[in-house]
């Protein structure tokens, strides 16, 4: 498996990852090297095994439908980048 | 349009607000209209650190759905992450279900113009539904108000069934009936609790394969949902017609202009790269608990509408308008016991003076200014003949600007009707007397003049004369 | 009072030999003493000395908790109401954490006092502790040399004697190699043992948190103040707690070991392995019988664990967005902007490889080949593990290839860097407990003894481990310079 600087820059916007353009090929082949590990993977017959997602076989526990939480606008506002009348703001979004 | 040459297909996605007093994973709570991000709290925000726990009541509100549409419920259904960057979505990814979720197929019949049709519906599933972005300008920045995130969606998903705007609509309004009967939606469009996004797409007639369809957001109205569709299938064809290619892209209805355009901030492909929420665990089903939920279900409205149609004696279009929802059911079922069983009276009320009056006010039954109690008050007056149709609604009217009972009303106002027969021949008698030249018209075959008799009747006694006996009298008296 | 373990200063405390103030006092002089080894990101002097005092009065007042007055570290991975949580990260270089994790509520709770945060690997990924926006962590038994990672800040802390215990975690080896390299005991406990809530997450269905100590016996007392269960982490199980002091003294008689071929192979440093058959030795000697047991599938475990933990990163990461906190870049020309370069500013290398490997293996086209691929993987792991652990009680083998590496050896190449995990990931795949425990020195550098037991048989670790240093004496070693 090989990728190239333009994989890299892809997958990077679709991460919306800022990187240096002259270290694309560098991400490129440590990538790749990366991927190369899991061909080892592709010999092992896994068409009879099920994904396993968690450790444990349990189920999901139900929460009570109970407001618990009080208001601490105020607390958590006081470390974001900009705030203004209780809004986080952004750059214009464009629809 | 030419509609021989073209097959309208349309599907709709319907996300609805689960009535839940809490968030879908945290407990903060989901009351509608608070100020920007009191109601954000650390699991909303996504704070680095902070982990989901799943509500209870969402899942069995989305069981209570599935139950009602006859749909699968999912024995084993999964939570995945949706990943793509929006400043309304704190934690970069939406909490959803991809490949198993909670609802299966089910369906919903619907009735166009007379014709009835089944709807499938592909599934339906929860998810939390993301925060606003609000454009008012900020110093030319976009503010975000997180209250909302988290609140629990269920998303429902129709089959490509619908091949009019006209059948969209219906769908849409029985799925609306539907989720308010169950109590699990409170359906106000206004404040987004109910949401659609169409997938229209139009074909050839006779061809098998799907045209490439466009996605239509943020239509949340009935009204706008029709306008919306209809644009879009005349922008469609035009387009083929004029030699063009339709190309799959998201669109947004803009209701003050009445047409749809691309969304340019969502124009590049998205790959959402789904994957299972490591944070949550599977949500297992249990029959017991199906059983449990579905001990719950409320009488849903085509039941309703049947057992109206035999218990009542109603016909179709007066029991569909009143199961039209369960509250204005449930009011006409008590203004029935409460009246004694006066089943027809009540029916004509409802569907007629209450109806129109409501109409009129702009008003929904959970206002209606007549209680049940007040209005059998009035049907039990007619029913006993204490009053006559016509002084009813004059009963009515007063029942609408006022507090006071319906025999309060006739005993002050003096409306009780005349059953002195004895009183009434004496007033008969009076205006033959008068009007000798109208009873020599009547026996000389002019059947219309009866009508200037009546009249002079109901006008001598205020109304209060029983008619069917006045008009009894009147013809024997005339015939001489 | 620095030489002495956490049983021991809890006795101190209760005769009265010491109090919480004096303790805290005398551990902060050596944070301050020996900060060239940047084990700390953030020190919270005045905060402890308060905690302290508190604790102080407790203890007058007759407190039992064992943890009462007890200095500890907490790694910066564990938000903090009030003090910044880096995670190691620039992303988070002016994080004042609104809440405190769930463990760090919990020790508030037992009275112990908080000397500060623990340098780590940038949001925990890395095994040299060379990934932190903070610099690299000293391994104190050879300051050329890397603790390990990524809780390196947490191991060279407590080898070096500036704190007798503090927490780590563990995603693919976090707590158990740095303790291997730095000459400590790390316990990685059953995932679901310990919350999660408040640790800031990597990859969410491996990461766990964990005790770091000088002995056995310490990790217990930690661990018993750590573990439960918790309402606000779904994954948390709901099962009770046992006393882990209780059963640590019980005798070794009847105990099968179960050694994996797998684990003694190609590319185990020669010295490693004769220190782990000494080990195994010394067991046999305390009563314990020795099997092989196999793992076909242990090979693959680089592979699978380097696709779902970067896979679950790159989603736990885009939070970290410029928009509610954390790093913002200067003057976003637009949305796009905002994001890619607060991203591309605040992360660091390998954040960003990972986060990259982890897209890529989700995307569209890709996910059956290498997300499917490696979920199935894992379990084809994890039965290996369950099918040798019906067969013996506990599995012991090497934590690491080899003793502590370079500072710099490494960087450079990230796979190698990778493939130095190969005996720890594999049981965060499978979710099992295990213990890291000082086993031996080669070449003057430290060498740890790995133990991995059945699901919340943390108690038996415990006890297997404590019963090994009731005879040897590796853990009580202290490098040249922190005595």
């Amino acid at each position: 498996m090989s990728l190239t600087a333009d994989d890299v820059k892809k997958i990077a916007h679709l991460a919306r990852l800022g990187i240096n353009p002259q270290d694309e090929d560098n991400y490129a082949q440590d990538l790749s090297g990366i991927l190369d590990l899991m061909v080892q993977m592709g010999s092992l017959d896994t068409s009879e095994v099920l994904p396993m997602a968690h450790p444990m076989d349990q189920s999901q526990r139900l929460r009570p439908d109970k407001v618990t939480e009080q208001n601490q606008r105020e607390k958590f506002q006081a470390i974001a980048p900009q705030v203004e009348e209780g809004l986080y703001l952004v750059p214009k979004v464009i629809e | 349009m030419d509609n021989q040459k073209w097959e309208v297909v349309i599907g709709l996605e319907i996300h609805t607000q689960l009535a839940t007093q809490s968030k879908i994973f945290s407990g903060a709570s989901t009351a509608y209209g608070a100020e920007p991000n009191i109601q954000a709290c650390a699991v909303d925000l996504g704070l680095p650190g902070v982990l989901p726990v799943l509500n209870e009541e969402a899942v069995r509100m989305a069981v209570k759905f599935g139950l009602a549409i006859e749909a699968e419920i999912a024995p084993y259904s999964v939570f995945a992450r949706k990943n793509y960057f929006y400043p309304d979505l704190p934690k970069g990814y939406q909490i959803s279900q991809f490949e198993l979720p909670i609802v299966g197929k089910g369906y919903l019949d619907i009735e166009v113009d007379g014709v009835k049709k089944r709807i499938g519906v592909t599934r339906a599933h929860l998810e939390e539904d993301a925060g606003k972005s609000l454009h008012e300008d900020f110093h030319g920045l976009t503010g975000i108000d997180l209250n909302r995130a988290g609140t629990p969606l269920l998303e429902i998903v129709s089959e490509p069934d619908m091949r009019s705007a006209k059948e969209a609509v219906a769908y849409m309004r029985q799925l609306h009936e539907l989720v308010r009967y169950l109590e699990i939606c409170d359906g106000n469009m206004q404040e987004g609790s109910f949401r659609c996004d169409a997938n229209v797409s139009v074909r050839p007639k006779g061809q098998k394969e799907f045209g490439t369809r466009a996605e239509i957001k943020n239509i949340n109205s009935f009204k706008f949902v029709e306008k919306a569709i209809n644009h879009e299938i005349e922008r469609q064809v035009d387009l083929i017609d004029a030699g063009g290619r339709v190309v799959q892209e998201t669109r947004l209805y803009d209701a003050n202009k009445d047409e749809t355009r691309s969304m340019r901030s969502k124009e590049e492909a998205n790959d959402y790269r789904y994957f299972p929420d490591p944070d949550l665990l599977p949500v297992f089903i249990s029959e017991a608990l199906k059983a449990q939920i579905k001990a719950t279900l409320p009488e849903l409205p085509g039941a309703k509408k049947q057992r109206f149609i035999e218990q009542y004696g109603q016909d179709d279009e007066s029991a569909t308008t009143l199961t039209s929802s369960r509250e204005l059911a449930d009011f006409y079922e008590q203004v029935v016991q409460l009246s004694a069983g006066e089943a027809k009276l009540a029916t004509n009320w409802m569907t007629g003076d209450v109806l129109g009056a409501l109409n009129k006010a702009g008003l929904d039954i959970s206002h209606c200014p007549v209680s049940p109690e007040r209005l059998s008050g009035l049907i039990k007056r007619i029913a006993d003949n204490t009053i006559s149709g016509k002084i009813a609604k004059q009963v009515f009217d007063k029942l609408w600007n006022g507090t006071a009972t319906a025999d309060e009303i006739i005993e002050q106002e003096g409306l009780v009707q005349i059953t002195d027969m004895g009183a009434i021949e004496a007033i008969i008698d009076t205006i033959i007397a008068n009007n000798q030249g109208q009873v020599e018209q009547f026996r000389s075959g002019k059947d219309k003049v009866f009508g200037f008799f009546v009249g002079q009747v109901m006008k001598e006694t205020q109304g209060k004369a029983n008619p069917a006996e006045v008009n009894k009298m009147l013809m024997a008296k005339l015939k001489g | 009072m620095h030489t002495k373990t956490i049983a021991e200063l809890a006795r101190g405390l209760r005769s009265g030999e010491f109090s919480s103030v004096e303790l805290t006092r005398n551990f902060l002089d050596r944070i301050t003493q020996y900060q060239n080894l940047n084990a700390f990101i953030t020190v919270t002097a005045d905060q402890a000395l308060a905690q302290a005092e508190a604790a102080d009065k407790k203890l007058a007042a007759g407190s039992t908790g064992l943890m009462t007055g007890i200095p500890i570290a907490q790694k910066d991975i564990f938000c903090t109401d009030g003090v910044k949580t880096s995670c190691g990260s620039k992303m988070l270089d002016n994080f004042i954490a609104p809440y405190d994790a769930t463990v760090v509520t919990k020790f508030n709770d037992a009275g112990a006092v908080m000397l500060g945060k623990l340098n780590m690997d940038e949001f925990a990924m890395g095994s040299s502790n060379e990934t932190s926006f903070y610099g690299p962590v000293l391994n104190p038994w050879d300051t050329n040399a890397v603790p390990g990672g990524s809780s390196g800040g947490s191991a060279a802390a407590v080898a070096a004697r500036l704190v007798p215990g503090v927490t780590g975690t563990d995603t693919g080896g976090s707590i158990r190699q740095p303790a291997a390299l730095c000459g400590i005991t790390g316990l990685k406990p059953t995932y679901g043992r310990v919350s999660r809530y408040g640790m800031i997450a990597y990859a969410s269905s491996l990461d766990q948190g964990g005790p770091m100590t000088r002995t056995a016996e310490d990790a217990a007392i930690l661990l018993q103040t750590m573990a439960g269960f918790d309402e606000k982490d779904s994954t948390s199980v709901d099962k009770p707690v046992p006393d882990y002091l209780a059963s640590i003294a019980q005798k070794l008689d009847g105990l099968t070991i179960g050694l994996p071929k797998e684990f003694f192979g190609e590319g185990l440093d020669a010295g490693i392995a004769a220190i782990i058959e000494s080990a195994v030795d010394e067991y046999r000697r305390l009563g314990a019988t020795v099997k092989e047991v196999s793992m076909p599938n242990l090979k693959y475990a680089i592979p699978a664990y380097y696709i779902i933990a970067p896979a679950e990163c790159s989603a736990n990461l885009s939070r970290f967005d410029g928009v509610r906190f954390g790093y913002r870049c200067e003057n976003p020309a637009d949305l796009t902007d905002l994001y890619t370069r607060s991203r591309g500013e605040g992360f660091g290398k390998e954040v960003k490889r990972r986060i990259l490997i982890g897209t890529y293996a989700l995307s569209a086209g890709y996910y059956d080949a290498y997300y499917l691929k490696a979920q199935k993987v894992r379990r084809l792991i994890s039965e290996d593990f369950k099918k040798a652990l019906s067969d013996v009680d506990v599995i012991m083998g090497p934590v690491t290839p080899s003793t502590a590496f370079g500072l710099g050896e490494k960087t450079g190449d990230p796979i190698q860097m990778y493939l130095s995990d190969i005996y720890t990931i594999a049981i965060n795949l499978a979710g099992l407990p295990a213990i890291s425990i000082p086993a031996g020195f080669l070449n003057a550098m430290p060498v740890g003894l790995q133990i991995i037991g059945q699901y919340f048989a943390e108690d038996r670790l415990l006890n297997v481990a404590h019963q090994y240093q009731q005879v040897t004496d590796w853990h009580q070693r202290s490098p040249k310079g922190f005595e």
